[in-house]
């Protein structure tokens, strides 16, 4: 594993070696270290607030005062008449610094800007998120004054106003340290909340007008800079909290009515997908969640380390957990992953695992009423096997399990399909898929070993995006590429229909790519004429990598093209997945073409390693022929030519075409459902059988680098995961999985690691030239981080900071359609048609955009088509079916 | 320590004199239980010396007897009667109301923290427009003290920063199930007293938490009044509260 800890900024990894003395201490520390580096590096901790390891130095608080001395020219150490701010002054050498422990001066300033720092702080502890955790309770015990001299009145604000509906701010508590407006211009790149009203707050502001300083949002409204005195315009009273006056409300920071200036592009007041991060680190209570508020104190939690299951990247988590309810979830510690930051998504959407409708009991058809009831796990088990007995005898069982099974679980699916289904009808891709990307699959990720991991794309001159938005896919991936490329390491090219946010974020260069083209200008960068010579070069340098994204899958000839281009330059390719479980399921072969460990089912020498590690003897062996894949297994159980499925964590929405899916699944045979909780095709089921989530079991995801990322259980409960039910389902069935406990399933996956045979060849697809008819527009679609997706169902605070949706068209497409900025615009697919506001964008005058999976935007459902799809546009007025629900 | 212990006689056995904290000593060492139970009490009487002495020995011991009977009566006729405690005495706990029947607890945990014997429970939850419980943002939504575990020693009333939480005098504290043992909010909140209307009701007008605190808010406001009149017509509190409302009204 190649866990290279990144190294902190005001560290770099110099080999030049300064020495310094810091309280009677030597100690040699790399040039360019500050001097609260250095003291840490001997053990002394200088207090602070604005210094964060991850940001840029500041010197905002004025906390870590210490007094220095430095050797003048003739080498007379000499102290610096004042003390001075040791997270923003690097060590020179022969420098002696004096911290508290040992300068009176020091001590004296320290406690003396705790007093000034409490002087406007409000008495707010027993009512503050913060209190307990509190950096400023804990630094005011250690380096403060006991007594308060201070008799005034104390600086007050409207409190607490919402920068988002997840994000609250309480201005009194803020101590201007910037932490949090240093992170999301540094780190996120959306710099939605910054200072204002510098060097204000003179007495006098109703005349002066000049606010005090403090953080605000881009709300003129919210923040009243419109002019002191005024009433505060476009401030919504919100239903569910009250502040200290008892007014009603708070201040709602989704006002629509602002100025252009301070709307996001899409139109919403500025929000951020990673906006959780400032919470974390505002070292007061100032920033807090509308989440967590008011709900637990530090020491009501038990805190358990774990892994994010929202998206491919394995951040690390912790989960606070209080009489066996998840109250919230924060960043893990991680350098060679996500270092200290998460998504919002993978901090504020757990609630979905606990929602009202998890399937407790197992639940079977009653004969009678035909109406699912719950029962014994020993009777739904008998039934289940005995109809998927039956039906594997009638004709096979097709079997999807999802993307989001843990390694184990996965590898639990993929023995059940073989060993005791005695079948290769097996598809993890619960989205558009294609036989290229199956063989894709096989011949480049399975078996593979972090090729290409976080540090590799930190230290890559030079990237490559083919069918990925990190900021919406893989958020751990954007920025990681983000920090490299403000560090000047790393320049970034997409593939994408328009420069999105996120790719202007990375400062990406864009070649603009309408869908379906993806191929083509693959294939014309590996030729390296014309205007693509120098990204044909800039992948050409060392340590360069492509990314290519699940939804190249969608093109035909894409990641042929992008094999090619690789084989081309020498970059490295790397695949990344949206779903957690997509990596493992890969690993363990949940593809008709794949054994575990990269073993091609076509393979006679493959199939025989993997029978004899799964103790097959004889007459018993694997299947032999590719099996169906999403699609085939789909139709063919629609059409009775399976007799059965067994379904896993499945959401109809996500199932590509027009409503086949659906259709499919309840005309087909023997259903036989692995659900954490009820979904639209459980009502098609036969059996329920109830898994646990993510919370309730240990398990493994592999990241999209195929890194481990081990995780525990949170909970003690008797819920059983998908390994464990196929365990005793297996058993019911005669067979025996051997799957009950992670140490047996750690065991199997050991023994058939290692496959030095030969990989399924790779794909070889053309690339198909795009014909779009007269008055037709290509859709360009791919799913926001936050968006309609039932693992967000049960958080109403995250869902209010998703994107708006919106369809973006070219000014030119715009201009025909008479349709400016905000007018809605009618998308009519074969389905029906969705109708959202308009954003002119410049790009492909042929090619419209929509969000996959929005509210009210759920292609699939509701236009019948996804990426790559031809579609007509109406302006809104003239559509008389508005949105059609099957 | 039983009182057979103490009484051995280490003097005798030794021969030696012991110090008096010695004297105290338990017994150990070389000496068993049944060795010093094996000693009597009368042999550790001194001889009589004379006559008259002689004569009382035999009653002597009741001598303390006689004289109580002179001195006043102590026992406590509890249950029938009960005897007043000390004032500050710790008895059970009460969550206390502001003037107006605003709750005082605002759901810190500050009480939960500060208890040696980990016997309270809180849950804070935020006061809406709709339902305010407590002045100011918070409030406490879930309250419960476990008496099985409380120890009476008061650390959470001390830590009470709103004086939410005090001591009531009371301390029948028995019964027969665990479950009855968990005073939850309703069991410990202070009872209406006349003229205070009970909560959810909205914060007087024009005041703030800290009013509050600092005691500016004497009783219901009419703004109070007029929302529960709206939002809870069958509230019982309401006519006195009502009434207090207009005499203050009518003084201000
Ligand atoms: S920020 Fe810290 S010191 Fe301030 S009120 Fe909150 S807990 Fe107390
Ligand atoms: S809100 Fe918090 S992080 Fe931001 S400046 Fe204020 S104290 Fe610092
Ligand atoms: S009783 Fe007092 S200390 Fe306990 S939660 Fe309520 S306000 Fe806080
Ligand atoms: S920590 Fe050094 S100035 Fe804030």
């Amino acid at each position: 594993m190649t866990a290279t800890a990144t190294p902190k900024s005001g560290t770099p990894a110099a080999a030049e070696g300064v020495n310094v003395t810091i309280d009677g201490v030597e100690v040699s520390v790399p040039k360019g270290t500050l001097i609260i580096r250095a003291a840490e590096q001997i053990g002394i901790q200088i207090p602070r607030f604005c210094d964060h390891p991850l940001l840029k130095p500041a010197g905002a608080c004025r906390q870590c005062l210490v007094m220095v001395a430095t050797p003048d020219r003739e080498g007379n150490v000499r102290e610096m008449p004042k003390p001075q701010a040791s997270c923003t002054m690097e060590v020179s050498p022969g420098m002696v610094v004096s911290t508290q422990r040992t300068s009176a001066v020091a001590d004296k300033a320290q406690h003396g800007v705790i007093e000034f720092l409490l002087i406007n702080h409000p008495l707010d502890c027993p009512v503050c998120d913060k209190g307990g955790e509190c950096p400023l309770q804990n630094q005011a015990m250690s380096n403060g004054n006991a007594g308060s001299r201070f008799t005034d009145v104390k600086r007050t604000y409207a409190k607490p106003i919402k920068i988002s509906t997840e994000i609250l701010l309480d201005r009194d508590r803020c101590i201007l340290c910037q932490r949090c407006t240093r992170f999301q211009e540094e780190i996120a790149g959306d710099p939605f909340i910054d200072l204002q009203g510098r060097g204000g707050g003179a007495p006098g502001g109703a005349e002066h007008g000049m606010l005090p300083q403090q953080i605000g949002r881009f709300d003129e409204g919210v923040l009243g800079f419109s002019g002191l005195g005024e009433g505060v315009r476009d401030v919504a009273e919100t239903d569910n909290m009250v502040g200290p006056d008892g007014d009603a409300g708070l201040l709602s920071g989704i006002s629509y009515t602002v100025g252009s200036a301070e709307m996001d592009a899409t139109g919403r007041p500025f929000s951020s997908y990673f906006s959780g991060n400032t919470i974390q680190i505002c070292p007061v209570g100032a920033l807090t969640s509308a989440t967590y508020r008011f709900r637990a104190r530090p020491f009501d939690l038990v805190s358990v380390e774990s892994i994010a299951e929202h998206d491919a990247c394995g951040a690390a988590i912790r989960i606070d957990h209080r009489r066996d309810v998840v109250l919230r979830r924060l960043a893990g510690e991680d350098p060679a992953v996500n270092e200290e930051w998460i998504t919002d998504k993978d901090r504020f959407a757990f609630p979905w695992q606990s929602l009202p409708d998890t399937v407790k009991t197992p639940l079977v058809r009653d004969e009678e009423t035909g109406e699912l009831v719950p029962t014994s796990w020993s009777e739904a088990l008998a039934l289940a096997a005995q109809g998927l007995a039956q039906a594997a005898a009638d004709g096979g069982v097709g079997v999807l399990p999802g993307g989001r099974l843990t390694l184990e679980d996965a590898y639990a699916w993929s023995k059940f399909a073989r060993v005791v289904l005695g079948t290769n009808d097996v598809d993890f891709r619960a989205r558009a898929a294609s036989d290229e990307e199956a063989e894709f699959l096989g011949h480049k990720v399975a078996g593979s070993s972090m090729d290409v991991t976080y540090a590799d794309l930190e230290s890559a001159p030079h990237v490559l995006l083919v069918g990925l938005e990190p900021e919406d896919e893989a958020g751990t991936i954007f920025l990681r590429l983000r920090k490299s490329v403000l560090a000047k390491k790393t320049s970034v090219t997409t593939l994408a229909p328009f420069a999105t946010r996120g790719s202007t974020k990375v400062r990406a260069a864009v070649v603009t790519t309408a869908p379906g083209t993806e191929a083509s200008t693959l294939a014309a960068i590996a030729a390296g004429g014309g205007e693509l010579a120098e990204l044909a070069e800039a992948l050409r340098a060392d340590g360069a990598v492509i990314l290519v994204g699940e939804r190249l899958a969608q093109v035909p000839g894409g990641l042929t093209a992008a094999l090619e281009l690789a084989g081309a330059t020498g970059a490295r390719l790397a695949w990344v997945p949206r779903r957690a479980g997509d990596r493992g399921a890969v690993e363990v072969g949940l593809l008709p073409g794949l054994l575990p460990g990269g073993r091609p089912v076509s393979d006679a020498e493959a199939r025989v390693d993997v029978a004899t590690a799964w103790g097959l003897d004889g007459d018993r062996s694997l299947p032999a022929e590719v099996g169906r894949d999403l699609a085939t297994i789909l139709r063919d159980a629609g059409s009775g030519d399976l007799a059965g499925l067994l379904l896993g964590g499945i959401d109809v929405e996500d199932l590509p075409g027009a409503g086949e899916a659906e259709r499919a699944v309840r005309e087909a045979g023997f259903v036989v459902q692995l659900e954490v909780r009820t979904s639209a095709l459980t009502r098609y089921a036969d059996v329920v059988l109830p898994v646990a989530p993510p919370s309730h079991k240990a398990g493994t995801f592999l990241t999209w680098e195929s890194r481990p990322r081990p995780f525990g259980q949170v909970f003690a409960t008797s819920s059983r995961s998908d390994a464990q039910v196929l365990d005793m389902l297996a058993a019911a069935m005669g067979g025996a999985l051997g799957t009950h406990s992670l140490e047996s399933v750690h065991r199997e996956l050991s023994e058939l690691a290692a496959w030095d045979g030969a990989r399924q060849p790779a794909p070889s697809v053309p690339a198909e030239a795009r014909a779009a008819a007269e008055g037709e527009y290509t859709l360009a679609t791919w799913r926001l981080m936050l968006d309609a997706a039932r693992g967000q169902d049960g958080e109403p605070y995250l869902a209010g900071t998703a994107h708006r949706p919106v369809v973006r068209v070219s000014a030119a497409t715009a201009a025909g359609l008479d349709a400016a900025d905000g007018d809605r615009l009618t998308v009519v697919g074969p389905l029906g048609s969705v109708t959202l506001p308009v954003l002119v964008t410049p790009m492909p005058d042929d090619v419209v955009w929509l969000p996959l999976h929005s509210p009210g935007s759920s292609l699939y459902r509701m236009l019948g088509v996804g990426s790559g799809g031809s579609v007509r546009l109406e302006p809104a007025a003239r559509a008389t079916t508005g949105e059609v629900l099957r | 320590m039983s009182d057979e212990t103490k009484k051995s006689p280490p003097e005798e056995e030794s021969g030696q004199p012991r110090t008096s904290s010695e004297l105290e000593q338990p017994a150990r060492g070389g000496q068993s239980i049944d060795e010093v139970k094996g000693v009597h009490a009368p042999d550790l009487l001194p001889e009589p010396k004379n006559a008259v002495e002689k004569f009382v020995a035999p009653v002597a011991g009741f001598g303390v007897t006689m004289a109580t009977l002179f001195k006043p009566v102590v026992t406590e006729q509890y249950p029938r009667e009960k005897a007043p405690v000390e004032p500050r005495f710790h008895g059970r706990h009460q969550l206390n109301r502001h003037p107006d029947g605003l709750e005082k607890c605002i759901g810190c945990e500050l009480c939960a923290w500060a208890c040696p014997a980990d016997a309270i429970f809180v849950e804070g939850a935020n006061n809406t427009p709709e339902a305010q419980y407590s002045p100011g943002e918070r409030y406490g939504a879930v309250y419960q003290i476990n008496y099985l575990r409380c120890i009476f020693c008061g650390l959470c009333i001390e830590a009470c920063p709103t004086r939410a939480l005090t001591m009531t005098n009371e301390f029948e504290l028995a019964d027969q199930t665990r479950e009855k043992l968990i005073f939850t909010k309703d069991d410990l909140l202070a009872p209406l007293r006349e003229g205070m209307l009970a909560a959810p009701h909205p914060m007087a007008e024009g005041t703030t938490d800290g009013s509050y605190y600092r005691g500016e808010v004497t009783g219901p406001a009419r703004n109070s009044v007029e929302w529960v009149r709206e939002n809870r017509p069958d509230e019982p509190s309401l006519d006195s509260a009502a009434a207090a409302a207009e005499r203050s009204g009518a003084t201000k």
